[in-house]
């Protein structure tokens, strides 16, 4: 008998998305309550805690809150319903087999493992957020890495590990009953959520509704960033609320469940999403971190630690703390289990619950680095950044190719391995982005302004700004490189046949 | 589950939630004390999760 041959790499992610190959039948299509019900519920995410808060610590303004997200959020919700959900309801496949269909396999294994290791830090994160929670009820101090504590007690480090542990072992066994238990969860946070801003306001010395706007911007939004922080303004608002999801909008990800929807106009849906999980509960959790610092100021602490357990505490007593728990770990499981999936495919016979296991090791170690919370909004820029360019091959393969008398899906077409085009237009985005911005950002890089044409050497902008650039030259490089591609074959096709 | 069952099961939820908003309000006011909104806050978060897991349904989209 001869020999099993073992399945590559790709047969077996192939094999992993095998049942989502077929576009969806429209038996299975669903209405309007089906995606607000999931963007409400997904966007309301322990993180939120943590980016009102570091918008405050940012030193934005009032203005630039109430406005910059707005516009961000605004920004977001139209990415979804003209970028994403067109495509979505035309195609009905999954974000993995447009992307497989475009790029070639071997870039679909690339961002299937690069996808897991980021999915571990978000997990990591959010298990951070809800071990601050516990801690905070069993009265054990959480890491203040403004004061330099950039490693946890042990303690902590043992109740991060039980936290973990335990999201990691739900996970391991499925995470059916817990993705119910999310669902029910998901509607009371922003109740608890705006519920500990009111009742904040008082501590702020808002006493009526007039005095708002003047505490607003004497005690919270103060346009003063804390020491060690950068200074943040009304663009970087708009950025970050714009850039926190852009893998799953203009990085096309949720084409995997608007793929369900009956219309294309229920990308609007993503609205309820934006403006209660990344709006409202951004405000009240920055007027949570506000109340908590000054309350504990006025009480004479020097400096003061508004970890999400802390400021909920404060806010909303023993439901504060459960809604933070519950938010980071709701949302930490599905991560995980994401992440142990992608991973799977990269080693072979190793079984899923393994996977997952080596996953949550990774989930348990980050959430044990308080930098991470710290600089939680540069690493959701940095990931929206680098997934983002794919989605936009998408759009452009679907939209621009005809137009330019280009074939779609070219790597499937002829059969190919990976697409030059889209490995360049990939990487190269992202790289140019990011030396743009470290340019002036690390000293050490500050010679490659002494290289660039003067334009670009004044060109300083932060990473929330680089959206639509990064947008621009991912499709610019991956237009011209697929031009040059398509025509180059034909030529040389033409000139074998002679 | 009854359709008479699930209907009361709902307002119990949408209670509870009431109950949560409406301490925070209350207290704001200045018509409460912080403990009582604290207690508040906790029977509303009691009466949601009492009643909400048996009515709301999963979508599962994949």
């Amino acid at each position: 008998m001869g020999k099993k041959s073992r399945p590559s790499i790709i047969e077996r992610l192939d094999a992993l998305y095998e049942y989502d190959r077929e576009p969806v039948g429209p038996e299975r299509l669903r209405g309007w309550r089906t995606f607000i019900a999931m963007f409400a519920s997904e966007h309301i995410a322990g993180t939120e805690f943590v980016l009102g808060t570091l918008l405050v610590l940012h030193g934005v303004k009032a203005f630039d809150v109430f406005v910059g997200l707005a516009i961000g959020n605004l920004l977001a919700v139209l990415s979804w319903a003209f970028m994403c959900a067109p495509i979505a309801v035309r195609e009905r496949l999954t974000i993995y087999w447009q992307i497989r269909r475009l790029a070639g396999p071997y870039l679909t294994v690339l961002y299937s493992g690069l996808f897991a290791i980021i999915l571990c830090l978000l997990a990591g994160s959010m298990v951070n957020v809800s071990t601050t929670a516990v801690a905070t009820a069993l009265g054990i101090e959480s890491p203040n890495y403004a004061l330099g504590q950039t490693i946890p007690t042990l303690p902590w480090i043992i109740l991060a590990v039980c936290v973990g542990a335990l999201v990691a072992i739900l996970a391991i066994l499925g995470f059916d009953r817990l993705a119910h238990f999310a669902k029910v969860v998901a509607p009371w946070m922003p109740f608890v959520f705006v519920a500990g801003a009111i009742a904040s306001l008082p501590t702020l010395g808002v006493s009526r509704l007039a005095d708002f706007w003047r505490i607003a911007n004497d005690r919270i939004w103060t346009g003063i960033a804390q020491p060690g922080q950068i200074k943040y303004g009304l663009w970087h608002c708009v950025g970050l609320a714009w850039l926190c999801n852009i893998a799953q909008h203009m990085g096309m990800g949720d084409v995997t469940i608007f793929r369900f929807a009956k219309r294309w106009q229920m990308g609007f849906a993503s609205a309820f999403g934006m403006f209660l999980g990344h709006y409202v509960a951004w405000i009240c959790s920055g007027v949570l971190c506000a109340a908590y610092v000054y309350a504990r100021t006025e009480a004479g602490e020097a400096n003061p630690n508004p970890t999400p357990g802390n400021i909920a505490m404060m806010g909303a007593g023993y439901a504060g703390i459960l809604c933070v728990l519950l938010a980071g770990w709701t949302t930490a499981n599905p991560t995980l289990y994401r992440a142990g999936l992608a991973f799977q495919v990269a080693t072979p016979n190793w079984r899923r619950w393994v996977m997952t296991l080596v996953a949550g090791v990774i989930m348990i170690v980050t959430a044990c680095i308080p930098a991470v919370l710290q600089y939680l909004d540069r690493i959701v820029a940095y990931y929206g950044l680098f997934f983002m360019p794919l989605g936009a091959f998408i759009f452009i393969d679907f939209w621009i190719f005809p137009r330019l008398g280009l074939i779609r899906y070219y790597a499937e077409q002829k059969g190919l391995q990976w697409s030059w085009p889209a490995a360049v237009g990939w990487f190269g985005s992202f790289a140019i982005c990011f030396v743009l911005y470290a340019k002036d950002q690390y000293p050490s890089l500050a010679w490659i302004n002494g290289y660039l044409p003067a334009f670009l050497a004044r060109y300083k902008a932060d990473i929330f700004l680089q959206v639509l650039p990064a947008w621009i030259i991912a499709v610019s490089l991956y237009i011209v490189c697929s031009l040059i591609q398509q025509r180059l074959l034909a030529v040389r096709e033409r000139m074998a046949r002679r | 589950m009854t359709v008479l069952a699930k209907r009361a099961m709902q307002v119990v939820s949408f209670v509870g939630l009431a109950i949560t908003i409406g301490s925070a309000v209350l207290l704001f006011m200045g018509l409460i004390g912080r403990g009582s909104y604290m207690w508040l806050m906790f029977l509303g978060t009691i009466l949601w999760f009492g009643t909400a897991i048996f009515w709301v349904k999963r979508d599962d989209l994949g």
